[in-house]
């Protein structure tokens, strides 16, 4: 017996009279449907559950089921690390009611996520009144996921304002910034109260790039929708598309042949090569640091030429399949010649780019203690990625729920603990190095074996968890299909949407010049975010 | 001090030489997908394929223009995503080309269309369908006059901001790109600029979500006259994948009017430049040329 059917028979011991106890189609999920007499009791079995298996929160998902069975169901996703399992708590809703108990007051990772339940189910959880992810001119009792409406339905804007929260006092102003930004990057809006120079409160508004993703998901077939999972968030775009494929493999109990497997993990770590040195870049140019911004973007540009070289397209769009990937990246002399070259050659600038770096005392000065999370505030806040790496969270999916060919590789998983700029900082540079030697660990592993394996049709009405640890964090996907096979419902759980909430945290007392280096220490995605 | 003095002279001229040269892709780049009309017989394989119906098969029931006996076959490159279902799922018409440049001030030109014959032997092809000549767009009724007053007024300095009308962040990385060493748009004299107030021309990426539509609207109006608008990417031009929904636009010409669209998904960084320049007008001629000699090798080789 192994600890996992131990977890399952421990459950099934201390809650078998409240809950009934289900394996998943995959085989590290476990589905625990809460009796609808024991509804009141969930923060405290979550917050139980929680607290028995050292778990972390991963995701909510709401679903409207009332096609199915006439109810709407809510799913907690937990994770148990070391033991790779997901504990799935299942509760049911009354469509007339549509009220459950908020689990936010014991696990407080989960506020974003039953606000946004709120917004878009009208299933209300959590007694927060301001809206989240939908903006004040959308109308009240609209709620766009529910299967009665339509995708492409006009919605009339109504008149309404933004609920900042504002902080009053002498002295004490607000500065308003987006959603159009000074650089190029996403819309979003951010509300600062200083005091002086220093930041005493922040508010994001985000979902400005709403785009209705999981909405347009629904009735479309899983092989079309990879092509919407890469755009989801564009500098995640194969993680983003794997995720998803995960899934569907999941659910299906597809096998991926070895050789994609090697495949797809080389992709993972040259997305998060390209995204990790432009974030290195741009963190240096936001301190004044040009030279060493420069060199970092051209290792960049060098990291995209040499994907568009591998796979046609330089942010690794079109690779993801349902099955394995759709071409070989090492089918060529070509190819593997530019691979291994390229890798060497930033490599060694890398090193000595960091050398550079950390020989500069205006860098670290600007770096040092800039935009603290303290590891106690980021665990409470169930932060994960890098951001969550630097704050002393040792949370990493390619080692707690092994995916891809990272069972087989050799993994070191840098941790830090001041939770400033410079550790985020420090956590990059580290994985960069790692990543160049998972890579090299990759090296001519099963290049003769098939890329991708036939594909019977999706089964009907199953589901299953897909996830990845992306470069920013863990992306991790939850797909139900309908009675054909294709999309019924898609969640979408992008890292961003766990750390959002942290930045706050992260800026209070630092002057708003530092602000763009903090934001861009944690990069999140607005898209990813919004959906 | 000294090692970063070393540093900057040690690396010497990183930056590319366009537009005088331009980098050929590399084999497996997807660009361009170019459809033998002639050898087609409008099976609608590549459009069951086409994850944006960029390329799609129409007949009476969808345009009661089209005759009963007939089947009209369209390939869009303003919402293409260059994604290769298309020529993989039929190598026989469907060839991928190297073809990146397809910037165009014509919406309308971005879209190929032809006639197919249903007959008992299967359809035939019949003729290209000429895209209808465009005559409400400012830019084509001044025509070259236009062209010059722009060239004059933007031709030496322009000041872009960039809107990100809600893309994904794809195009935003290629976008940041042109800052780099290698794509150095300053060169040009094009510089990116931190206000609306103080640029020439917005740039932008992404379907116009819902919620960013009064931004776009209102970054519009602020910024001064005359301006140009660059439309970026497959969402941009038509929605992309995204299309029309309660979130979606569907296009950044449903808001505010486009002088110049650059397909792709997203486009190169060489793209980008090239659409860019092609906007106020300093992409060389004799480049242009070159390009058309291009488009014919890609289409002799489906021949």
């Amino acid at each position: 017996m192994d600890n996992r059917e131990k977890i399952s028979i421990a459950i099934q011991e201390g809650y078998g009279q409240r809950m009934t106890v289900r394996e998943g189609t995959a085989r590290n999920e476990l589905y625990l449907f809460l009796k609808d007499e024991y509804l009141s009791g969930l923060p405290e079995i979550c917050s139980n559950l929680f607290k028995t298996f050292k778990a972390s929160f991963v995701t909510l998902i709401p679903n409207d089921e009332r096609t199915i069975n006439g109810r709407f169901c809510v799913y907690y996703v937990l994770s148990i690390p070391h033991e790779d399992l997901f504990l799935i708590l299942c509760v049911s809703v009354d469509p007339r009611q549509r009220e459950i108990p908020s689990i936010s007051t014991v696990i407080d990772a989960a506020t974003w996520f039953e606000r946004e339940m709120k917004d878009w189910y009208g299933v209300v959880a959590f007694p927060n009144v301001r809206n989240h992810a939908t903006h004040p001119d959308w109308p009240e009792d609209v709620y766009p996921m529910l299967k009665d409406f339509h995708r492409v339905t006009q919605v009339p804007r109504v008149k309404g304002v933004f609920d900042f929260r504002h902080v009053e006092g002498e002295g004490v102003f607000e500065i308003p910034v987006g959603p159009v930004h000074a650089g190029t990057i996403e819309p979003g809006h951010f509300r600062f109260t200083v005091a002086g120079e220093p930041i005493i409160n922040l508010d994001i508004k985000l979902f400005y790039t709403h785009k209705g993703t999981e909405k347009i998901a629904e009735g479309m077939t899983p092989h079309r929708a990879v092509f919407l999972a890469e755009r989801i968030s564009g500098d995640s775009s194969f993680a983003h598309a794997l995720a998803f494929c995960h899934a569907v493999e999941r659910l299906s109990g597809i096998e991926v042949p070895k050789r994609a497997l090697v495949i797809r993990t080389n992709l993972l770590e040259l997305e998060r090569l390209h995204n990790h040195l432009g974030d290195i870049g741009a963190m240096l140019l936001d301190v004044g640091f040009a030279v060493g911004a420069q060199w970092a973007f051209r290792l960049k540009e060098q990291m995209l030429q040499l994907n568009e070289v591998l796979t046609g397209s330089r942010l690794l769009r079109g690779m993801a399949a349902i099955g394995g990937v759709r071409r070989p990246i090492e089918d060529t002399a070509h190819k593997r010649e530019s691979l291994y070259r390229t890798l060497d050659e930033v490599n060694k600038e890398f090193v000595k780019l960091v050398d550079l770096v950390m020989s500069t005392a205006s860098v670290l000065d600007r770096f040092e203690t800039t935009g603290r999370l303290k590891p106690k505030n980021a665990s409470r806040m169930g932060m994960v990625g890098i951001a969550a790496r630097a704050s002393g969270i040792n949370r990493d999916l390619r080692r707690d729920h092994p995916h891809c060919a990272y069972p087989y590789l050799t993994l070191k998983v840098p941790v830090h603990s001041e939770g400033d700029v410079l550790a985020r900082f420090n956590i990059r540079v580290e994985e960069v190095r790692e990543s160049f030697k998972l890579i090299d660990q990759l090296h001519h592993q099963h290049v003769n074996e098939e890329i991708i394996s036939t594909i019977e049709a999706i089964p009907p009405l199953r589901q299953a968890l897909g996830y990845v640890e992306g470069w920013r964090g863990e992306i991790v996907h939850w797909m139900m299909t309908d009675n054909g096979g294709n999309i019924y419902r898609w969640k979408i759980t992008d890292p961003s949407f766990h750390n959002w909430r942290a930045l706050k945290l992260a800026v209070l007392n630092n002057i708003v010049p530092d602000f763009p280096v903090i934001n861009k220490s944690f990069n999140l995605s607005y898209s990813g975010n919004d959906r | 001090m000294l090692k970063i003095l070393k540093q900057s002279l040690s690396t010497g001229v990183v930056t590319n030489s366009f537009p005088a040269t331009v980098s050929e892709p590399p084999d497996g780049f997807r660009g361009k997908p170019v459809i033998d009309f002639a050898r087609c017989t409008a099976c609608d394989k590549c459009a069951a394929v086409c994850p944006t119906d960029a390329i799609s098969v129409q007949t009476s029931q969808h345009d009661p223009s089209i005759p009963a006996n007939e089947k009209h076959l369209s390939i869009s490159y303003g919402d293409c995503i260059f994604c290769g279902e298309c020529a993989a799922a039929c190598p026989d018409c469907i060839t991928e080309t190297k073809v990146f440049f397809l910037a165009s001030a014509n919406k309308e030109s971005l879209t190929l269309r032809a006639r197919y014959r249903s007959e008992p032997t299967g359809d035939r092809f019949l003729e290209m369908v000429n895209p209808p000549p465009v005559t409400s767009r400012e830019t084509e009724v001044l025509g070259n006059e236009l062209r010059k007053r722009i060239h004059k007024t933007f031709g030496r300095s322009l000041h872009i901001r960039e809107v990100d009308a809600g893309s994904c962040n794809g195009c935003e990385i290629e976008i940041t790109a042109l800052n780099n060493a290698i794509y150095d748009i300053e060169r040009f004299g094009i510089h990116f600029v931190a206000s609306p107030r103080h640029a020439d021309m917005l740039l932008v990426t992404g379907p116009v979500t819902r919620n960013m539509e009064i931004a776009l609207k209102q970054t519009y109006e602020a910024t001064p006259d005359p301006k140009l608008v660059v439309a970026v990417g497959a969402c941009a031009i038509g929605g992309g994948i995204f299309g029309k929904s309660y979130a979606s636009c569907g296009g950044v010409d449903t808001v505010v009017p486009v002088d110049v669209y650059i397909p792709g998904c997203p486009p190169r960084p060489e793209a980008l430049l090239h659409g860019i320049l092609l906007a106020i007008d300093r992409y060389p001629a004799n480049r242009l040329s070159t390009e058309e000699t291009s488009h014919k090798r890609g289409s002799k080789d489906t021949a």
